[in-house]
């Protein structure tokens, strides 16, 4: 396979700098309204799968309520609470936005366009640190939480968002982790390397499984989706973090919160299920670009994308929500060690598969990976199934304990003799 | 003593997450892609009234369009809510007629009891449920507004029809 059309020169500094400009104002565009159609969706399968319509009343099955929903938050009035932080009550809204937006930036959403003037890259900035400045994107995205609960001056608010930095800060070390595995297939931290790795090889979701699975679980503590929703429990927390928040500076969170799942999901799509690749066909990735491939490509990874947000929604309308020390305790206990472990397990396998002399192109070399990956799922999903790691404390108890603690706490509160109530 | 506190005991040889997840995910994409709705879309579709169904009143007319209704005071002495006016007149030829007659659909708990004690079958509870209005003094409904009226009317309990019982 010879990579995409090396005989195309870059474009200049001019086009470069004006295709640029175009990119972000189009993507900026694009993002905005697949956000807004995003809570449509949410809106439409939760319906769907509770037996009921959904939205549908504004315009043709419902297509323009997100507009109302836009009308309606701007136009509603702000209220601003007595004795909140105000430049940090404003400024929330505004960081957790922001960092849900600019964590799109690096990531390649098409194969390269060929132009009169240069062959376009389909990535609005091609940076060489890739996903380590994605990883550094979203941990910012805790400060907007953490700030609203700070200065709402409010103690739901400032549980949720207490909670919210210890999940954001625990998964994000799991998710992390989980990345190196991508880093030792690719040998590269650049996305549009590592799309190049899965076109050469195979996806990362066959060669590198479990590593998928933990970034999985983690992209929903890190985007606070249910199961892991614990920042903004609606039971016991009102609404966390955003619980003062009204009009506009609540849709920004909402808006933050959506933007976050298409990034995790943009994520995803690219460490793992190789991006903008058409998968069964060499066409896409060899030989002259065109711009059919480009859109054709584009139009995979849209697929791709939606296909895992859905996902994200299917999920949140499954399952509850975890309790918090099951949350910590899956996070630290579970995801950690095994993504640890994972790393070693893959980087020696790597390691073995080179000395024997396998290409890391060849069909075994993936083909081992792969049967390797189906045995450690099987394992780690047997260990998940039995719950002994997600289950509280008081269960993993032996019987004999539990009756020698309630004897001694029974001993210990027994009246001395004489004493009377 | 002092409270003890229960201690579930987990039944962890049964318990599954994987597998649960996993049910649960099949069990919303069925429901997903084969919804079972009832909702009613209201304004487009409507629910089906009870023929028993009390709603907001409604006064039967004779042919020539004058309200049945005699004036013979039975229904303010029977109204429990005490939410009819009743001023009875009386024309050349001797016949009784209401002068007013009006009900307030505030105060009437629709117990049905006017349309029962009705010696005329005048006045009626209507099958009917959409009564909004812009402010409180158009829930007084009165004579004119209650002929005007044409929603279906309810029909009394029948003990010798089979579901009557």
């Amino acid at each position: 396979m010879t990579p995409l059309d090396p005989n195309q020169l870059p474009p200049s500094a001019f086009v470069f700098l004006i295709a640029t400009v175009v990119k972000m104002l189009a993507i900026f565009t694009l993002y905005m309204v697949v956000v807004a159609y995003t809570t449509l969706a949410e809106r439409k399968v939760s319906a769907w799968i509770q037996d009921r319509h959904g939205p549908n009343r504004v315009g043709p099955w419902g297509l323009f309520q997100v507009l109302a929903d836009g009308v309606k938050n701007f136009m509603k009035e702000e209220t601003m609470p007595g004795d909140v932080n105000k430049p940090l009550f404003i400024l929330a809204p505004a960081l957790a936005f922001t960092t849900a937006m600019i964590a799109w930036a690096v990531i390649p959403f098409g194969a390269p366009m060929p132009t009169p003037w240069g062959r376009i890259d389909l990535v609005v900035a091609n940076m060489p640190i890739g996903f380590l400045y994605v990883l550094a994107i979203t941990s910012l995205g805790v400060y907007g939480i953490v700030l609203a609960g700070w200065s709402s001056n409010n103690k739901y608010a400032l549980l949720g968002g207490l909670r919210s930095s210890a999940q954001m800060i625990s998964y994000e070390i799991a998710m992390g982790m989980s990345t190196v595995c991508v880093l030792l297939m690719a040998g590269n931290v650049s996305l549009t390397a590592i799309v190049a790795q899965q076109q050469a090889t195979n996806y990362n979701i066959v060669l590198i499984s479990v590593a998928a699975f933990i970034f999985l679980v983690s992209a929903f503590a890190e985007t606070n989706r249910v199961p892991f929703d614990l920042p903004e429990a609606e039971s016991e927390l009102i609404a966390g973090y955003h619980a003062e928040y009204s009009g506009m500076k609540f849709s920004m969170f909402f808006i933050a919160e959506y933007a976050n799942v298409i990034t995790a999901s943009a994520m995803f799509v690219t460490l793992f299920l190789g991006g903008w690749d058409i998968p069964f066909t060499t066409w896409d990735n060899t030989g002259q670009a065109t711009v059919l491939k480009s859109l054709a490509t584009f139009a995979m990874f849209a697929f791709k994308l939606y296909s895992f947000v859905f996902f994200f929604i299917w999920i949140r309308w499954t399952l509850p929500r975890f309790r918090y020390d099951q949350l910590m305790s899956l996070g630290w206990k579970l995801m950690l060690p095994t993504a640890l472990a994972y790393i070693v397990i893959v980087a020696s396998a790597v390691l073995a598969l080179d000395a024997s002399g396998i290409a890391r192109t060849s069909r075994l070399f993936w083909m081992a990976m792969g049967a390797m990956n189906l045995v450690l799922v099987m394992i780690l999903f047997v260990i998940l199934d039995r719950g002994r790691v997600i289950s509280p404390a008081s269960s993993r108890l032996q019987r004999a304990d539990v009756q020698r603690l309630r004897a001694a706490t029974d001993a210990r509160s027994t009246l001395s003799p004489g004493e009377t109530h | 003593m002092a409270i003890t506190v229960k201690v579930m005991e987990r039944p962890l040889g049964e318990v599954s997450y994987v597998r649960a997840t996993l049910k649960g995910l099949a069990l919303t994409l069925k429901h997903l892609v084969d919804p079972h709705r009832v909702t009613i879309q209201y304004p487009e579709e409507k629910w089906d009234l009870s023929p028993r169904w009390r709603g907001t009143h409604r006064m039967l007319t004779t042919e020539d369009g004058s309200a049945k209704c005699v004036a013979c005071g039975l229904c303010p002495t029977v109204c429990p809510a005490n939410c009819i006016k009743l001023v009875p007149g009386e024309d050349e030829a001797g016949n009784r007629y209401p002068l007013v007659f009006e009900i307030d659909e505030f105060r009437c708990i629709f117990c049905g009891y006017c349309q029962e004690v009705c010696p005329e079958e005048a006045i009626h509870m209507g099958r009917h449920y959409e009564n909004a209005e812009f402010n409180r003094a158009r829930f007084v409904y009165d004579l004119e507004r209650l002929t005007a009226q044409t929603h279906p009317v309810s029909e009394l309990w029948d003990p010798a029809h089979p579901r009557g019982e």
